[in-house]
């Protein structure tokens, strides 16, 4: 390295004493939990792609099993619930305390009603047939002669998404009631929304790759 | 931080027993409380290599005393297989995850982070407290697992299925493999949480004028342990969920159609197959996109600790300081292009067993830039031998000797023979345990000042180096010759009288030469217990500097106090490997040193 390139590292952020990413330490960490997590769903997801394809009995088409329709309407609900958290994000940064928790609420109520629908699916799926280990014999899914791994699948897949967002809930109740209070400073609230958007961004891929592809 | 500030922190120190050294966030405290657990897991996972080698080599031999010591493994005297299984098993485990991922990673990690980036503490002190008690109950648990049901898992360290998925196949595939699978879970969850706090710590909060290349060596080997670790580890967290999934609630994600376990075809009441449709490989799979960068994980420190050691004895600067940090990064980087090397005999297509081999073979590559930096660092230097330099020297001798059959077991044609043999036992013993193995000793001797304050005893660490050394090769060098003979590892017994394979019979008297040395490595061990803990409460007080080392940690007194600088934390104007600089009063000038001498002062 020459002079000239050593002086202007010295002179950066990288030369030590403040942050490089112009973030604090507990956002950074945040973003690497996040990078760690989303790893796990995608080990889940690979190993669910290697036993469909590795399968003997052919996958089923999605739209036999599930009313493709609904799902699609659970997915823009999460959606717009990372569309009313980045306004509560940006209402906390500008100090507006009372739109940051109404919108914090209006998350809150989004990531519900998914919960809602998930709990409706699962019901509905169960119905059908869908047992962890396999089809049950004699229902309606044996009868569409889906692989064993299909239910498996489905419930380890949704059902980590599912408890993902139940503890984002859980964060976001905390941070509404705290914010209210004036206790969480607006980073708080940044930190609780990055996850929010995570666990959204999460099931856009499980949406792609196990409903529609 | 400003002087006040600094002195509150002393102030703030805790003052109670329990939360000084039990309950503490002092990264200090935690790094040495990692490091104990870390090395009485190892005196446990010794024990147990010393159970497996007594019989390999002795087969034949009755043991009364130890069958009334351990009743469950031994029925008159004579080891039973099952428990033969769960030693190697419980061995490896232990001594992978919980000894040397452990005490380089989390013990060493955790007391030099912020010494030698120069800051207080470390990101988030109740996070890494946390992270250390999560640690422990799953040494509990790991441990616990031999006493619970038929005994602890006996599936391999890497547990593969169907071994590890079907509760009845091996006693020790019960309870055990399911407290296994719990412990692991405990200890990535306690990895995970360091390996968050280590890269925020390097990336964020390093002293003014710290920058990423005035980094010393070890530090770039944490960074990259943490990356490696953060990226890898959730794979086999995937593994293990499927795996329990398998065990408890009867999927099919291991396990294929057309089982039969104890000829008993495993059915369903109504005649249908209870498992179908799942795929072995896909543990393996997942498994080892872990397993490869784990190896990295355990030996990047010793790399790290192995650079500044000797830059240290050397009074040279390291050399190539760049390759180093380059070397390291494509080591990290390549370990996760690998993972197929471990399953060349899985039936894996023969170009895609190609693809995986170059990528291996590439690893020699930054591997020998390590070796020949380090040959340039010694060349022409006058090394003063004390202890540390010495583990030093071993790492480096044992980086290349198993380093060389690396590049055997990398190529599938060669490997396919070579597979599950004692040739690969000697290959990883060498270059991933015994390498990081010596680091750890050789960290413990050079940094023993900064956690307890006191030097290590000399005498006793240089007979402790010998021994070890010495009979460490002894151990595994012979058993690249009874591998490429054919002697399958992991079996029970290999000749006499037992006699399952007669070919193996030549190669039992090499056995038994192999189990004596390992029975002398082992007993050898007990020069180091002795000597940590006598120095530890006994040893002649280190002065703040007592090796006249250049590194930020080397500017604090042993062991430094609550906070880590009595004062500001000191500002840093050049690298930690300025040795023998022409013009310099002393022979090293510290970090914190701001004269414009040296290649790294103001400018390089």
């Amino acid at each position: 390295m020459d002079h000239g390139a050593h002086a202007a590292v010295m002179e950066s952020h990288w030369g030590g004493g403040v942050s490089p990413f112009a973030a604090t330490w507990q956002k950074t960490m945040m973003w690497i939990f996040i990078v760690t997590d989303g790893l796990l769903f995608s080990g889940l997801l690979c190993g669910y792609g290697f036993l469909r394809m590795a399968n003997t009995i052919p996958w089923p088409k999605q739209s036999a099993v599930f009313s493709i329709p609904f799902i699609a309407l659970m997915t823009f609900i999460l959606i717009t619930s990372s569309a009313t958290m980045g306004t509560a994000v940006g209402a906390a940064r500008l100090g507006d305390r009372r739109t940051a928790v109404r919108f914090l609420w209006l998350t809150i109520l989004g990531g519900a009603a998914f919960l809602g629908c998930q709990a409706y699916e699962w019901t509905h799926v169960i119905h059908d047939g869908a047992r962890l280990y396999g089809p049950l014999s004699g229902s309606e899914l044996a009868h569409l002669g889906v692989p064993r791994q299909f239910p498996a699948a489905f419930f380890i897949l949704t059902g980590f998404h599912g408890s993902h967002v139940l503890s984002g809930l859980v964060i976001l109740t905390i941070t509404a009631l705290r914010t209210g209070l004036g206790k969480t400073p607006a980073q708080g609230v940044e930190m609780a929304g990055l996850y929010w958007h995570f666990v959204d961004l999460v099931w856009v891929f499980i949406f792609t790759l196990f409903y529609l592809v | 931080m400003a002087h006040a500030e600094a002195h509150a922190a002393e102030a703030h120190a805790p003052q109670a027993f329990i939360w000084k050294y039990v309950f503490s966030k002092d990264h200090k405290v935690i790094g040495v409380q990692y490091y104990v657990t870390a090395m009485l897991m190892a005196l446990i996972a010794g024990l147990l290599a010393m159970l497996i080698r007594l019989q390999v080599g002795f087969p034949e031999a009755t043991w009364p005393t130890l069958g009334k010591l351990l009743p469950r493994g031994f029925s008159d005297g004579i080891m039973s297989p099952e428990f033969y299984a769960m030693l190697f098993t419980m061995h490896g485990t232990i001594m992978v995850f919980f000894v040397l991922s452990t005490a380089p990673v989390s013990g060493f990690g955790n007391v030099l982070i912020p010494l030698q980036v120069g800051w207080r503490d470390m990101a988030f002190p109740f996070l890494n407290a946390l992270s250390y008690w999560t640690f422990l109950p799953g040494c509990i648990i790991i441990l616990a697992s031999f006493f619970v049901g038929a005994g602890a898992a006996a599936g391999g360290w890497t547990s593969y299925p169907p071994l590890s998925a079907l509760q009845g196949a091996v006693p020790g595939s019960g309870t055990g493999q399911t407290l296994w699978i719990v412990g692991m879970v405990f200890f990535i969850a306690s990895f995970t949480m360091g390996g968050l706090n280590f890269l925020t710590t390097i990336l964020n909060l390093r002293t003014k004028g710290m920058s990423l290349t005035r980094l010393p060596l070890t530090m770039w080997a944490m960074l990259l342990v943490a990356v490696l670790g953060l990226l890898s580890f959730p794979s086999l967290v995937a593994g293990c969920i499927l795996l329990l999934f398998d065990r408890h609630f009867g999927t099919s994600f291991y396990l294929p159609s057309g089982l039969i376990l104890t000829n008993v075809p495993l059915l369903n009441p109504d005649g249908t197959p209870l498992h179908a449709g799942g795929s072995p490989l896909l543990w393996q799979h997942l498994f080892w996109f872990l397993g490869h960068p784990e190896v990295y994980i355990l030996m990047l420190p010793a790399l790290g600790f192995t650079s500044d050691i000797l830059s240290t004895f050397c009074r040279k600067p390291i050399f190539g300081y760049k390759s180093m940090v380059g070397a390291m990064v494509s080591i990290g980087a390549l370990s996760f292009l690998v993972w197929g090397h471990h399953m060349f005999v899985s039936g894996m297509n023969p170009y895609l067993g190609m693809a995986f081999a170059v990528f291996t073979m590439l690893i020699a590559v930054p591997s020998a830039v390590k070796v020949f930096n380090w040959l340039a660092t010694l060349w022409g230097s006058r090394i003063q031998y004390r202890t540390p330099v010495f583990w030093a020297l071993g790492v480096v001798s044992l980086f290349i000797s198993g380093g060389l059959s690396g590049i055997w077991l990398g190529q599938s044609a060669v490997d396919i023979p070579l597979h599950d043999t004692y040739f690969v036992v000697a290959h990883f013993h060498l270059i991933m345990a015994g390498a990081a193995l010596f680091g750890v000793f050789g960290a413990t001797a050079y940094w023993f000042p900064k956690m307890f304050g006191r030097m290590m005893n000399e005498t006793l660490g240089k007979a402790h180096f010998w021994f070890t050394f010495v009979a460490y090769y002894c151990t595994f060098f012979p058993m690249h010759y009874i591998g490429i003979a054919g002697h399958m590892r992991r079996i029970y017994a290999s000749g006499r009288p037992i006699g399952y394979y007669e070919f193996l019979e030549p190669l039992q008297e090499i056995n038994v030469f192999i189990t004596r040395s390992a029975l002398v490595l082992g007993a050898s061990q007990l020069l180091f217990f002795v000597n940590f803990f006598w120095s530890a409460f006994k040893g002649p007080k280190a002065s703040e500097n007592p090796w006249n080392a250049a590194g930020l940690e080397w500017t604090t007194p042993s062991p430094p106090g609550h906070g880590n600088w009595p004062g500001e934390i000191p500002e840093v104007h050049r690298w930690p490997y300025d040795y023998s600089v022409p013009d310099a009063p002393k022979d090293f000038v510290p970090q914190t040193d701001p004269a414009p001498i040296g290649a790294r002062a103001g400018g390089h």
